[in-house]
């Protein structure tokens, strides 16, 4: 073909490239969302509770994702070191996912109930006072700054229209559920603890006056990667492999 | 299609006058509606930010377009935006870079700049300020400001559209505020180098379509029959991005009246969107539009054609075919499914040689003029720039094989890798074009030719330290996170890790240290050169490479 065509004509040229560009995303990123087996069936899976996402917002909104992965690779030493390889099923109501690029620090995939929550309060507090060697800045506003929950149920709202499955139920009460979560002695934690499996309601940063955003980054830190039931999964089993 | 110089001059309704004020006016209407309905303090902080830039940029239009005609449209070429672009770039530059070497400190003196109760000091919020900073404010308005200079002169024809190749270097200034501040004062997606939130992406949508008809318009005015190959790049860039970036940000909002908005993918079809962007961001944004730059400045600067025309043709397809496939290295051993990961692991080693037509077409045009590279210091970065480029489009498809991934991914031999490509082959080759364009644009000759050698070795040898470092530093992470000891037990807790990297971070923040101060020496350079210069002798060379 002559290619001059092309060189004569800027509309050609514009399709030319549109084509040519397209064809990689086509093949590559699209069937990810029809291709049977690209997300796992695994039990204990749910969405996050209304306290955890707003922690997982703030861990979002301070960019923890430039210095942390999420993803535990299929290496032996990152296994060893951080536990099962990540699943796809383990972030599929992440919205957006937070894989991470770098690990300036560790991985926190299933950081979940690996320290104490005074261990993560005094940590974020100040880094140095328990990790000598940590260049990790300090995080001391989260605890003196008040949650702002106010739209909670939009963010729950919002997540359900992205396709992340929240009940009915779980939007009504969200207000009621994350007072519910950061205060172990309130009236709510039955409900909530129905509403949501394995969820961990208590005082998380010690603060009985009022629910602050480190209590709630607290939260979303101690059940990351705690929720899987992995006796219940089979790497090897035919439907797992990819 | 063919509009005539003459018709746009001479034509009493003119689409820009309405469509500039019309967008100012409902620019400032959405800033006021959101400061004050938005029960949201960030978002009421952003809109007073929107407000103040759209105030100012009201006003100069006011100034420049109202009951007048500016100075700058009776000549044939609009150069006045490109010379407001080339400020613009230096300036960003300066600020990126030194962003970059705060943040480097950080890491080196966790002490140091830490304000427990100011978070925007914190890395989490500077690290994005930095990487679109000098990503996209040095790069984008180099991009914008060398790709409005070279389409008119390879089409002969003026900018299209009047005050609208004005409204895209506005706009596109404006996103970049919006989105700095926005990162301070955390608002962020999270999505690497798309943090921007829903309202701002919608802002440079509108802003990107603007400079796509202004480019394309000047085309359909060109007095010349083929579409020169520089332009073939730019517009591949131009393209391309837009796809990526609708695509790529693609959320729901919380609420109009909120910054917060959810990502409509989740999981791992987010993950491989998000680094098929990340990874065309480099290969569109900060390839194929600097690729613009070399098939335009480096023959003219050389007064020398193009190595190959056919190699021009070949390495343009196939590199921009080729690229858009290889985001996957990005996700390698992860829970991405492995025929994707194979697939992008293919595509990134192929990458290699289209990468490499591009430098050779690059290098070759020196043939007959390496002479030059002696006496013309600016030339010579040009030159340098590609060299690089061929280095790092090298170490890339080394880095996506899997078993090499293993060990660099996670480590700062990637952040090695990136500024092997942004300071070497970015940094300079916009340098380079920005070293050209003061000289013709305000029709000097260059300040000092002795302070560009200064800017070149200085920056040169901050390259060095920088990668250098950042090479052994990420091994050596790579090695001590995967090392046994004789028990058959992991020899390293990640803290002590933490701490190896203590020294490579102080060289590398030096490294850094020394790129800026080049930077600084360039800034007052081409300051001297448009303000003090002498003029320039003879007319700006002409162009001596037209595609045949």
């Amino acid at each position: 073909m002559n290619h001059s065509w092309l060189e004569r004509n800027s509309i050609l040229l514009l399709i030319g490239i549109i084509c040519v560009i397209a064809v990689g995303g086509a093949v590559e990123i699209a069937p990810l969302f029809w291709v049977g087996g690209t997300v796992e069936k695994v039990s204990g899976m749910r969405p996050y509770t209304p306290l955890e996402l707003e922690g997982r917002n703030i861990y979002v909104r301070e960019g923890c994702y430039v210095c942390h992965s999420q993803q535990i690779r299929t290496l032996r030493d990152e296994v060893e070191r951080y536990g099962h390889y990540s699943l796809a099923a383990e972030s599929m109501y992440d919205h957006p996912f937070q894989w991470g690029s770098e690990r300036t620090g560790p991985d926190l995939a299933r950081v979940g109930g690996k320290y104490s929550d005074q261990w993560h309060k005094g940590h974020l507090i100040d880094p140095r006072s328990v990790v000598p060697e940590s260049i990790m800045p300090p995080y001391k506003f989260l605890f003196s700054t008040p949650l702002d929950y106010r739209d909670v149920q939009a963010l729950l709202k919002t997540n359900r229209e992205v396709g992340v499955p929240y009940t009915d139920e779980q939007i009504a009460h969200a207000k009621e559920d994350l007072v519910a979560q950061a205060d172990p002695n309130g009236d709510g934690v039955d409900a909530f603890e129905k509403r949501y499996a394995k969820a961990q309601s208590r005082n998380f940063d010690g603060n009985g006056a009022e629910v602050t955003e480190g209590a709630a980054l607290i939260a979303y830190l101690q059940m990351l990667g705690t929720l899987i039931d992995f006796k219940a999964y089979h790497a090897d089993a035919p439907e797992n492999r990819r | 299609m063919q509009i005539t110089q003459a018709q746009t001059a001479q034509s009493p309704w003119r689409f820009d006058h309405y469509f500039v004020p019309l967008v100012i006016f409902l620019g400032l209407l959405a800033a006021i509606v959101e400061a004050a309905r938005s029960p949201d303090p960030r978002m009421i902080m952003q809109a007073w930010t929107f407000g103040a830039c759209m105030a100012a940029f009201g006003a100069w239009y006011m100034k420049t377009y109202v009951g007048r005609t500016p100075a700058d449209e009776k000549n044939f070429y609009a150069d006045a935006v490109i010379k407001a672009g080339v400020i613009a770039s230096t300036f960003w530059g300066v600020a990126g870079m030194l962003v970059g070497v705060i943040i480097a400190l950080q890491l080196c003196f966790p002490h140091f700049l830490y304000f427990p109760d100011l978070p925007w000091t914190n890395f989490g919020r500077m690290r994005p300020l930095h990487t679109s900073a000098v990503v996209f404010a040095f790069g984008g308005n180099v991009l914008i400001t060398t790709s409005f200079y070279a389409v008119q002169r390879t089409s002969r024809a003026r900018l299209f559209g009047g005050s609208l190749p004005w409204f895209v270097m506005w706009g596109y200034n404006i996103f970049i505020v919006m989105a700095g501040t926005g990162y301070l004062e955390g608002i962020s997606q999270s999505r690497e180098y798309a943090e921007p939130e829903w309202y701002a992406d919608i802002w440079l949508t509108l802003v990107w379509v603007c400079y796509l008809l202004t480019f394309l318009g000047t085309l359909w005015k060109r007095k010349e029959p083929h579409i020169y190959v520089a332009n073939w790049f730019y517009l591949a860039f131009i393209v391309t991005i837009a796809v990526l970036h609708i695509v790529n940000n693609l959320a729901m909002p919380v609420s109009f009246l909120e910054t917060k908005s959810y990502s409509l993918f989740s999981g791992v079809q987010d993950a491989l969107t998000q680094w098929w962007y990340g990874h065309n961001a480099v290969g569109f944004f900060l390839t194929a539009g600097f690729l613009g730059i070399v098939y335009y400045f480096i023959p003219k600067q050389a007064e020398r054609p193009v190595y190959s025309y056919r190699l021009s043709i070949i390495h343009f397809w196939s590199l921009i075919f080729i690229y858009i496939w290889a985001g996957p290295h990005h996700l390698l051993y992860t829970a991405l499914p492995e025929w994707a990961q194979t697939l992008g692991m293919t595509f990134s080693v192929i990458l290699w040689m289209p990468s490499w037509g591009g430098m050779i077409n690059g290098l070759m045009t020196l043939s007959g003029a390496w002479d030059k590279l002696r006496t013309d210091p600016v030339l010579r970065m040009l030159v340098v720039s590609v060299a690089f480029y061929g280095m790092a489009t090298f170490e890339g498809p080394v880095m996506s094989v899997k078993a090499v991934n293993a060990l660099s991914h996670y480590t700062n031999w990637t952040i090695g890798h990136v500024h092997s490509g942004a300071l070497g082959w970015v940094g300079y080759i916009s340098f380079g074009a920005l070293y050209c364009l003061v000289p013709w644009l305000w029709k000097k000759k260059l300040y000092s030719n002795a302070l560009v050698e200064w800017h070149f070795w200085i920056s040169t040898i901050g390259i060095v330290l920088y990668i250098t470092s950042m090479w052994v530093a990420g091994i050596m992470q790579g090695l001590m996170w995967r090392a046994y000891n004789e028990f058959g037990f992991l020899e390293y807790a990640f803290s002590e890790v933490v701490l190896a990297m203590h020294p490579y971070y102080i060289i590398r923040a030096i490294g850094g240290l020394l790129y800026l101060t080049g930077t600084l020496i360039m800034a007052f350079n081409l300051w001297k050169t448009a303000t003090s210069g002498q003029p320039a002798a003879a007319a700006q060379p002409v162009l001596a490479a037209e595609a045949a």
